[in-house]
């Protein structure tokens, strides 16, 4: 890992004592979990486990039922995905959020579409910047004109990442990046965050592969039945460790 | 957008491809083209006369006005059986308005020039009102847009019908029936002088696309491809007005407008009808809507919600609020048809816009638009109604029997839509 994370000042994010519950069942129990700049922090459980739920509480696609959230240290209302957008957080969601039927260029500017003085939309120029920043993120990118109906899962990916660095994020979500991807895509996404890292910005990194977990994030907060079973430092623990704590729910006794 | 063509990196093969073209549409111009051609051979040459086309594009203009809205409606899943209904209630309080409100409760005088642009403001606010609730009802209530408008086409349909007492209202207003097709044409100069602005208008359309592309460096059809294009376009519009302009005004209809200008008729005079005044109408609707479709937010987000709801949730766009948008302007456009469609017949009666709703919606399937959503085109739902018309009053003409005449238009809306899987799955994901 690189450089320590500077954790004196004020967390970019802090969620304090976040709960929902759908019909009676406690999907999110008074987690609390916070996030530094330039930080990686890894979410893990079981499937329902309740961390894809709290963290859509961060990007506005639920609303708590009880809790704060906290940008730089004020507290802030999130109703919907325009209001997270409007703080600088960006998400990656697992089932990517792409409009199949449109290309590229309209769905990384869709919600935020580049227009003419007169007010129409500047298809032209929302292909070059496009082609600018695939060119960064991805060079073999080449389909600008077919609806991502027609490309990879690799290359849809690189069109939901592209969206979310294209619009200067400060607090970035991904919801398992690597799910549907190969291994070289693998790799892309891997360095890809390390770069956005470097950039000072803060990612809550959902997923399942402890092994990705281990290698890309600085702490891992650890969620099972709605509860928060706790957060470790990555360089503190071992695979088995974590694994013990996402099976078992306990914490190490050694970084406890 | 819907359609895109290939990457920009595959080889060009075909002609077509050079030209950017639509094979789908190609494939609904050409197969409008051979039915046209058979029922000219079968009528022996009646049905390619000026007057027969003349009355096919004002008799296509109602149902096609709703069919480009119905579009967007389709595109984003929903559906809108009430148009037919909605068009009755526009119809009836234009109809009431122009002959009790007005001259009855306000005093204002027959045959004053205020009365019909009150009366057609006055429709178009109650259908953009009505659509708007219909959307609210679907958008933010969360019902089904087939059941709001399952009871819509009862409710509105009988609406019409308490509004006028179910009595035929009629003769319109002589201003109002200027949008009814033969009462209002534009004669031969004007429909010159407005064709020969459309070729130019579409012409530049197509270079400064070109322009816009080269400057920043993106690919652009060879200079012949583009030149073809234009000259294909701009022959194809005045080739029309000279068809509207070559059907002459009956001689005695003549007699009767110098007559009533006190002047003698001089001998062997005559004269074209040239554009209809509704199918400008059905123009500029075609054209706005196909700006908004393309190159607006508001036809972004239609399209991105039918292809995906949620993405479309979760990139920031106000579903429920375009849900409002979307029927409003359908309402909006059902408006303007009634407007249309009572002036052609001079009056309003009660059945008027019956079944229409069935005809909007065969119109924007046949014309490509995709039921499951995010797919469809405006020209596409204007040829689509247009083929309808020609199928019918084709089969007319011929002296089929009514029964077989819709058995047959039935019978080729799912065979549209057939093929239309097939080529859609022959051509691959689009």
């Amino acid at each position: 890992m690189t450089t320590p994370i500077d954790r004196t000042g004020t967390p970019l994010v802090e969620m304090r004592d976040i709960s929902i519950a759908f019909g009676g069942v406690k999907a999110v129990d008074r987690v609390s979990i916070d996030l530094y700049p330039g930080e990686v922090v890894g979410l893990l459980g079981h499937n329902g486990a309740g961390k894809s739920t709290l963290i859509k509480c961060l990007s506005g696609a639920y609303k708590q039922d009880s809790g704060d959230i906290l940008i730089n240290g004020e507290k802030v209302t999130i109703n919907n995905p325009r209001d997270a957008r409007a703080y600088n957080i960006e998400t990656i969601y697992q089932t990517l959020a792409l409009a199949d039927n449109l290309d590229a260029a309209s769905n990384l500017f869709l919600g935020r579409e580049l227009v003419t003085p007169l007010g129409f939309v500047d298809e032209a120029r929302m292909e070059a910047e496009t082609r600018k920043i695939m060119g960064r993120l991805n060079p073999n990118f080449r389909k600008f004109a077919a609806p991502v109906k027609a490309l990879s899962g690799g290359q849809r990916q690189s069109v939901a990442i592209a969206r979310a660095v294209y619009f200067n994020a400060r607090i970035l979500i991904m919801d398992e990046p690597t799910a549907a991807l190969g291994p070289q895509e693998t790799r892309m996404v891997a360095e890809l965050i390390q770069e956005l890292k470097r950039q000072g910005l803060g990612i809550f990194l959902i997923e399942h592969d402890i092994h990705a977990v281990m290698n890309l994030c600085d702490r891992a907060s650890v969620m099972k039945n709605g509860q928060l079973v706790g957060t470790v430092d990555v360089k503190d623990v071992t695979d088995d460790d974590i694994l013990g704590m996402i099976i078992l729910g306990k914490k190490p006794a050694k970084a406890a | 957008m819907a359609e895109a063509t290939s990457g920009a990196g595959a080889p060009r093969k075909s002609i077509f491809d050079t030209l950017e073209l639509d094979t789908r549409l190609l494939g609904m111009v050409g197969a409008f083209v051979v039915l046209c051609l058979v029922f000219n051979v079968v009528t022996d040459g009646r049905f390619l006369t000026p007057r027969n086309i003349f009355n096919l594009t004002i008799q296509t203009v109602s149902v096609a006005i709703m069919a480009t809205g119905m579009v967007f409606v389709i595109v984003t899943r929903h559906i809108d059986l009430s148009v037919g209904s909605l068009l009755a209630t526009c119809s009836a309080v234009m109809a009431m308005v122009q002959t009790v409100v007005l001259p009855q409760g306000l005093g204002v005088e027959l045959g004053n020039p205020v009365i019909a642009p009150v009366a057609i403001v006055a429709g178009l606010i109650v259908g953009t009102a009505i659509g708007a609730f219909n959307g609210w009802l679907v958008g933010y209530l969360s019902i089904p847009a087939f059941i709001v408008t399952l009871g819509g086409l009862l409710v509105w349909r009988n609406v019409a019908w308490y509004l006028t007492n179910g009595q035929t209202i009629g003769p319109l207003d002589e201003t109002f029936q200027l949008f009814g097709g033969t009462n209002g044409t534009l004669g031969e100069t004007w429909s010159w002088i407005i064709g020969a602005i459309a070729a130019a208008a579409a012409v530049w359309a197509i270079w400064a696309g070109r322009r816009n592309k080269q400057s920043h460096e993106f690919p652009v059809k060879p200079l012949w491809a583009e030149a073809l294009l234009s000259a294909l376009i701009a022959g194809a519009i005045l080739g029309f007005v000279a068809v509207l302009n070559a059907y002459q005004v009956p001689e005695a209809r003549l007699q009767r407008i110098f007559e009533a200008r006190g002047e003698v008729m001089p001998a062997g005079y005559t004269e074209g009808f040239g554009l209809p005044i509704s199918v400008l109408l059905l123009i500029l609707v075609a054209v706005v809507m196909t700006i908004v479709a393309r190159k607006t937010r508001l036809g972004r987000y239609i399209f991105a919600t039918g292809g995906n709801p949620d993405a479309a949730e979760l990139s920031g766009v106000n579903t429920r609020l375009l849900t409002v948008k979307i029927f409003a302007l359908m309402g909006f456009l059902c408006a303007l048809s009634a407007v249309v469609a009572a002036s052609r017949l001079t009056f309003h009666s009660n059945d008027i816009g019956t079944l229409d709703e069935l005809r909007v919606i065969a119109a924007a399937v046949i014309g490509g638009t995709a039921l499951a959503g995010g797919i469809g085109t405006i020209h596409g739902a204007i040829l689509g109604a247009l083929i309808m018309q020609s199928l019918q009053s084709g089969m007319a003409m011929v002296g089929v029997d009514a029964p077989f005449q819709n058995i047959v238009v039935g019978i080729v809306l799912v065979a549209a839509v057939l093929i239309d899987i097939i080529y859609r799955k022959r051509a691959g994901v689009r």
